[in-house]
């Protein structure tokens, strides 16, 4: 067990770090929401779910491709699979705004309290899934593969993937410009501000629900991306699988503290990597197991997460 | 907004004793005589409606009552109730294929299961925030069904079958297609029920969990054990679901993990929520139209939880407070939690 360990570790780690890149992804709709409002955004996995869909139909139905179909390369291949990553990216931001808008927004005007607004998302969550599940039949969607997985190297025994490639230089490419713009635009500087204290941050002429709105747009961009990442790497979709990674995404966010953008990244490759690790030892069947015992463990013992810096517990 | 329940608690507090007698008499026969009403406009087109009344009405309104303790009363989240669901169901499923235990020996260890479990997630869970218990409860909640999934002892996916019905109680059969006796049984655990709750909540648990749910830092200093008193609606609420389970594993003769989703858990919070979160009668009313409404409509049936969802939406941002709101006396003060 231990020397099929040794033998397939980099393969592993490999695997698990582009899963852990797509947490880092879903992780940051959660912990940027929950930075501006103290709020767990439930329906983040939801938006996720819908952003796969949105990279499937664009290959499938806007560029024609089917399970029989030559792979793409060279130019047509990049096109592609931009169009798909920007698709899903706006597809998913816009959703997540509007689900701000519909549902979240008349709540935090009414000071409903913590219970009220999470009793609502888990509402949309559900809207979303259950909506997806009527249209697809509630059959797992299967994605053209549009990409030849081809190995684009070696590390020491362990192929390097391509898709994996991928997915590690785009998510951190993205992760790059989102600190970017959260540290250095006026934007971000606003979105600070608010998640630091809101009533100052409206004193000072902030206009808060424009940066509300802003951060479930940037949140929501984030999963999408990871939508896009998802398909790319496993190459099916289901109304199912939103609960599935919303939940391991959300533990990484707390694994790592939620409220910082640092803290879901350590979150999401630590637990992409020990969730790897983990079923192969144990079987694929107790992964969820895996991510809720760290979860449990993690916020009974170090409630702030392992890396992140210490939540202020008055404004809450 | 009328307030129906205020209406009603009005009359019931003018009424004197043989007044209230003669109401909570009628209610409970209307509630007993409810099989004999299926011709008429009640009618279920898809299911038969005398099996609708057990599953999911009866069994709806019973578990909501015990999230009620939870959700209602003390104010606690809890996404992961069908785990103590599933544990009296699975309880009664070993045991009674295992064993020569009958459904009556076996309520009682169900429940006891359940209250076990309910200690064992509760003890570390409640020390945490409002939304990070729930999150860990939904987190139980999906555990219990996924070893349920994985134990070869537990069935795996296939379940167990061949169930024992309850034998007879003062000559009355329980055969598997007479409905309406297990609806009666049933009947008689939600009155018991709903004793238990309405005793405790006029006494010290029930203002303990009040303030608990108003403000939790505030009832700690006032020297109330809120933790304590947090476990014990905990556990309380367990109790019912499992009961509710066991009884469910009775009636159905088979069980399987895909009978323990998250599903259920949110559709019992959505008839919690709907009906009106603290008040029994809001969530017995909640329960009963929320279990009904997609048996009677057929559009309704396809699209289920679709429409629980919405109605946790469209519930929690224009009427909180549900449909039969709690007492005035009860609302909360605003939460000092969010400026």
């Amino acid at each position: 067990m231990i020397g099929n360990f040794l033998d397939q570790f980099w393969s592993l780690t490999f695997g698990g770090l582009s899963l852990g890149f797509i947490y880092i992804l879903i992780a940051l709709g959660y912990t940027m929401v929950y930075g501006v409002l103290r709020m767990i955004n439930f329906a983040n996995s939801e938006v996720f779910m819908i952003a796969t869909f949105a990279t499937v139909i664009i290959i499938r139905d806007v560029y024609n491709f089917t399970q029989t179909s030559e792979y793409a390369t060279g130019f047509k291949l990049w096109l592609i699979l931009g169009t798909a990553l920007l698709a899903s990216m706006a597809v998913a931001g816009i959703l997540s705004v509007l689900i701000e808008l519909i549902a979240y927004r008349r709540l935090r005007r009414m000071n409903s309290g913590v219970l009220a607004p999470l009793i609502s998302a888990i509402g949309v969550s559900m809207v979303l899934a259950e909506t997806m599940r009527i249209l697809t039949d509630s059959r797992p969607v299967a994605s053209p593969r549009a990409m030849e997985k081809k190995f684009i190297g070696k590390f020491f025994d362990a192929d390097i993937r391509l898709d994996n490639t991928i997915i590690i230089v785009a998510a951190i490419i993205l992760l790059t410009l989102l600190l970017a713009f959260v540290n250095r635009t006026r934007l971000g500087k606003a979105i600070r501000a608010v998640s630091m204290n809101p009533n100052a941050s409206k004193l000072m002429g902030i206009n808060i629900d424009g940066v509300v709105s802003i951060t479930f747009l940037v949140g929501g961009l984030m999963t999408g991306a990871a939508g896009f990442f998802y398909v790319l790497k496993y190459e099916n979709s289901s109304f199912s699988i939103g609960f599935e990674l919303g939940i391991a995404a959300f533990t990484a966010a707390i694994l790592g503290g939620i409220g910082n953008i640092k803290g879901a990244f350590y979150g999401g490759l630590s637990l992409g990597l020990l969730e790897t690790y983990a079923s192969f030892f144990l079987g694929t069947q107790w992964k969820a197991v895996t991510v809720f015992t760290i979860l449990v463990v993690v916020l009974y013992t170090k409630p702030n997460g392992l890396f992140g810096e210490a939540l202020t517990q008055t404004r809450a | 907004m009328i307030n129906l329940r205020d209406k009603g608690a009005e009359i019931w507090e003018k009424a004197n004793r043989p007044q209230r007698v003669a109401i909570a008499i009628g209610w409970i026969a209307l509630a007993v005589s409810l099989p004999f009403l299926g011709g008429t406009i009640l009618n279920t087109p898809i299911a038969d409606y005398q099996s609708v009344l057990v599953y999911p009405i009866a069994m709806f309104v019973l578990m909501a009552i015990g999230l009620n303790i939870v959700i209602g009363k003390s104010g606690l989240l809890d996404l992961g109730y069908v785990a103590f669901f599933a544990i009296g169901a699975y309880t009664m499923g070993l045991l009674g294929t295992r064993t020569g235990l009958n459904t009556w020996e076996i309520l009682p260890i169900g429940i006891a299961m359940a209250m076990f479990s309910g200690i064992i997630l509760g003890v570390p869970a409640l020390k945490l925030r409002g939304d990070y218990l729930a999150i860990i409860t939904l987190g139980f909640g999906e555990i219990v069904r996924i070893v349920a999934l994985n134990l070869g002892a537990l069935g795996r996916s296939g379940g167990i079958i061949g169930i024992p019905t309850p034998p007879p109680i003062f000559g009355v059969e329980y055969a598997f297609d007479s409905h309406r006796v297990y609806y009666w049984t049933l009947l008689v655990i939600i009155l018991l029920a709903i004793w238990m709750v309405r005793r405790l909540s006029v006494r010290r648990a029930g203002r303990a969990w009040e303030s608990i749910r108003q403000d939790e830092d505030a009832a700690e200093l006032m020297g109330v054990p809120t933790f304590k008193y947090k476990v014990w609606a905990f556990v309380l609420g367990a109790s019912v679901g499992g009961a509710a389970g066991v009884f469910y594993a009775s009636k159905t003769l088979f069980i399987a993990p895909d009978n323990f989703t998250l599903q259920i858990s949110i559709l019992i919070l959505a008839c919690v929520v709907f009906g009106g979160m603290g008040n029994i009668w809001g969530v017995i009313a909640g329960a009963v139209i929320l279990g009904y409404l997609p048996d009677r409509i057929r559009f309704l049936s396809d699209a289920r939880l679709l429409v629980f969802g919405l109605v946790l939406v469209i519930m929690m941002n224009l009427r909180p407070d549900g449909l039969l709101p709690r007492k005035k006396r009860e609302k909360a003060l605003p939460n000092k939690e969010n400026p």
